[in-house]
This record gives structure tokens, C-alpha cells and sequence, in this order.
């Protein structure tokens, strides 16, 4: 949140800004440690202390280690229950990209911005990123599809029992909505964090806005309705981050039935 | 929206530090750690369906020992009739024989009695006879004068007493 001549910017969010100097170059690109490249590394040390608790493998799980073992059980049960028993070699990867995903969308919302100097990031609401995780899973479909049925994984373009007649016009449907897939994949996690973030900091902007008006009523008019309703949207939020990983680990696996069992 | 203002400066590290952490993150967590904890779940699975099956095999254990027990309990109740019913038997044969015994002793004796009253019947029939027979003969002489031999006497006696 940046007050820029007193106005909130609700963009200013999403700005990639480099920590340590913008010098950091390989091969001609511009590789340096940016705020998003620190909240990717703070996502995954997130991510390993939340598993540590998984290592202490007792027979009896403590709470911590039963809710390690609760998320791996959901993500092996989503795989067991749309691809099957060979989804369970997919598990580590769906498990990683559901575990980066909500704890980098719950790690955005954090209210660390009490802090003067630090702002949160939300790594998901930038395309670059959703859009390279939308390609990795979509590569492995291909990689997967093609490895094990060969030019018959074309064959996904043909639906069940499709007349010949409608081939040609249903093969290039197909084709399309496949080829969508990468897209529709990282579009949705990227709007979806980013609208969620642009109203939450107009929201707040409106609150700031209120209390420092002239006028004495617009603070308890304006300022403290919006402030409710944020609160409301905040719960909201909390929900669509985890509902967005749940959703990209979904239809990950669901692209991933397509590839191994075809139909 | 910096997203898209900021793609052509930032894409290169955006997606360096993205591969880079996300690669830790399958390969370390994703490979290392969550095989642990899955293998620590199959683990527990696995123990829990042995202690299931260990304590279906107890249970079966119990039911056969019990069954066994039923079994001793029923014979051993059998064997305690039947032995009573032995002894039963046994008294019951020991009491009859010795009502027997009994029996026949008490029968000698009234065999033996009764024969001695008919004895003494026969021996007071005799006596009576002889008196009988000196009383016919002395009536008859009184009363007729005539005199009777003894023989006819006796034989009239033995008539009229119905012996003949």
C-alpha cells in the first residue's frame, strides 16, 4: 500500500521490486532477488516447517503431524479418486503445487503491512508465475498422454461413440478446449488473487479516505461500514485462496486422468 | 497493472526464482518429505489391519477354546449322570437281592410254621380220631349191647370225618 499524494494506489501491490540491487544477470537476463522472488522462498520455508511436523512419524500423530498427514491424505485421495491407483505417482507433484499455491496465496493476505516498510506480496496474482505453473502441469499432460498411449493419445479428441459425420467439427472443439486448458489454468488463480486483492486495498482505501475527510461525518458513514463489509470480504478471501489451490490441484489431476486413462 | 507494465523486465526472474523454488519444493518436500509421511500413514495402516487381523485370530482362538470348554462341560455332566445312574442301579440291585434274601428267609420260616401247625393238626386229627374211635366203640356197645370190632369202628369213624 503505497500514499501516493494521499491517494492509495491499489496497484502499487503487485509492483516486483528488486531487493539487492537490479544487477543480478545469467545468459543476458535480469535474474535479481525481487520481493516476489522473497515471498517464493518464504512460501516454500512455510512450507518445509509446516512438513517438519510430519517427520516425527509416531504411530499416534500429534495434532501437528495429523494435519500434515490430513493435507497429504486429501491430495493422495484426489489423485486416487480421479485418476487412480497410477495417480499415486503424480502425488508429490499435485502436493507441491497445492501446498505452494495455498500457503503463497494465504502468505499474500497476511497482514504484515502493520509493519512500517514491509508489504506483503502475493506471488500468485502475477501471471508470470500462474502462467508458468499452468504450462508445468499442462507439459507433464503431454508428456504423460504421449509416453503412454503414443499418436493415439489423439484420440482424446474424439469423444465416446462421436458419428463420423461430426468429426470435423467436433475434433477442432476439442482441439480448442484442450489447447485452452494452460490458460484457463493460470487465468483463473492470477484474476482471481488479483481482483481479490484490488477491492480488498480499494476497500481500505475508502476507509483511510473516510477517516481523514474534512467532514466529520463521512468517518462513521463511510469509514466503518466499509470497514465491516472488509472484514466480511477478508473471511472471503481466506476461502478463495484455498479454494483456488484446491481448484488448480483438481484440474490438475483431472487433465492428468485424460493422459493416462485417455477416456 | 505491474503484471503486465513490468512482464518484460521482471519474466526472467519471475520465472528463474519460481523454477527454483518450486523445484525444492518437489524435489525436497515433494519427493523427500512426502514419501516419509506417506510411508509413515501405510505404516500405521498396515499395522492397524495386522492388530485387526490378530484380534479376528484371538477372537476365533476364544470361541474355539470356549466351544472345547462346552464340549468338557458336557461330557463331564454326561459321565456324572451316567455315574449316578450306576450307583443308582447298583443300590437299586443290592436292595433287591437282599429283599430277596430276605424274602426267602421269611418264607422258610412260614414254611416251617405252617408246617408244624399242620403236624400238629394231623397229630390232633389222630388223637381226636382214636378218642373218636373208643367213643363210638363204648356208645355203640352201651346203647346196643352189641359188640363192634375195632376195624369197622375205625372205618366208620374215618367216614363220617371224611378222611374214608
Amino acid at each position: 500500500m503505497a500514499a501516493e499524494g494521499g491517494k492509495i494506489d491499489p496497484m502499487h501491490q503487485f509492483l516486483v521490486e528488486p531487493l539487492f540491487g537490479n544487477n543480478l544477470t545469467v545468459g543476458g537476463y535480469n535474474i535479481a532477488f525481487t520481493n516476489s522472488a522473497l515471498w517464493m522462498v518464504l512460501t516454500l520455508a512455510v512450507i518445509w516447517l509446516f512438513m517438519l511436523g510430519g517427520m516425527k512419524r509416531e504411530l499416534v500423530p500429534g495434532r501437528w503431524q495429523a494435519a500434515v498427514e490430513s493435507v497429504s491424505g486429501f491430495i493422495s485421495g484426489m489423485l486416487r479418486a480421479n485418476v487412480g491407483p497410477e495417480g499415486k505417482k503424480f502425488t508429490p507433484y499435485v502436493f507441491s503445487l497445492f501446498m505452494f499455491i495455498l500457503v503463497a496465496n494465504v502468505m499474500g493476505m497476511l497482514p504484515v503491512g502493520v509493519v512500517p516498510g514491509v508489504h506483503p506480496f502475493t506471488v500468485t496474482s502475477h501471471f508470470t508465475v500462474t502462467g508458468v505453473l499452468a504450462i508445468l502441469s499442462f507439459s507433464i499432460v503431454l508428456i504423460v498422454g504421449f509416453a503412454r498411449h503414443g499418436l493415439h493419445f489423439f484420440s482424446l479428441f474424439v469423444p465416446h461413440g462421436t458419428p463420423a459425420v461430426m468429426l470435423p467439427l467436433i475434433v477442432p472443439i476439442e482441439l480448442i478446449s484442450f489447447l485452452i486448458r494452460p490458460f484457463s489454468l493460470g487465468l483463473r488463480l492470477f484474476v482471481a488473487m488479483t481482483a481479490g486483492h484490488i477491492l480488498m486495498k480499494v476497500l481500505a482505501g475508502f476507509v483511510i479516505g473516510g477517516l481523514n475527510a474534512d467532514a466529520a461525518w463521512v468517518a462513521p458513514v463511510v469509514s466503518l461500514p466499509v470497514f465491516v463489509l472488509m472484514v466480511g470480504i477478508s473471511v472471503l478471501e481466506l476461502l478463495v485462496c484455498a479454494i483456488q489451490a484446491y481448484v488448480f490441484a483438481l484440474l490438475t489431476s483431472l487433465y492428468l486422468n485424460d493422459a493416462v486413462n485417455l477416456h | 497493472m505491474p503484471q503486465l507494465d513490468q512482464i518484460l523486465q521482471t519474466y526472467a526472474s519471475q520465472i528463474f526464482w519460481l523454477l527454483l523454488v518450486f523445484g525444492t519444493i518437489y524435489f525436497v518436500i515433494g519427493k523427500g518429505m512426502l514419501s516419509r509421511v506417506e510411508k509413515t500413514m501405510e505404516d500405521r495402516d498396515h499395522r492397524i489391519a495386522e492388530d485387526l487381523a490378530a484380534a479376528e485370530h484371538a477372537r476365533v482362538a476364544a470361541a474355539e477354546t470356549e466351544h472345547g470348554w462346552q464340549d468338557i462341560l458336557e461330557a463331564s455332566k454326561g459321565d456324572a449322570l451316567r455315574a449316578t445312574q450306576a450307583a443308582k442301579e447298583a443300590v437299586a440291585k443290592a436292595n433287591a437281592s437282599r429283599l430277596a434274601e430276605v424274602d426267602a428267609a421269611l418264607n422258610a420260616k412260614i414254611a416251617e410254621g405252617e408246617a408244624a401247625v399242620q403236624k400238629a393238626l394231623d397229630a390232633a386229627r389222630g388223637e381226636i380220631e382214636g378218642v373218636a374211635n373208643e367213643l363210638a366203640g363204648d356208645l355203640v356197645g352201651r346203647l346196643s349191647g352189641a359188640k363192634v370190632d375195632a376195624a369197622n369202628i375205625s372205618q366208620t369213624v374215618k367216614a363220617v370225618m371224611g378222611h374214608a
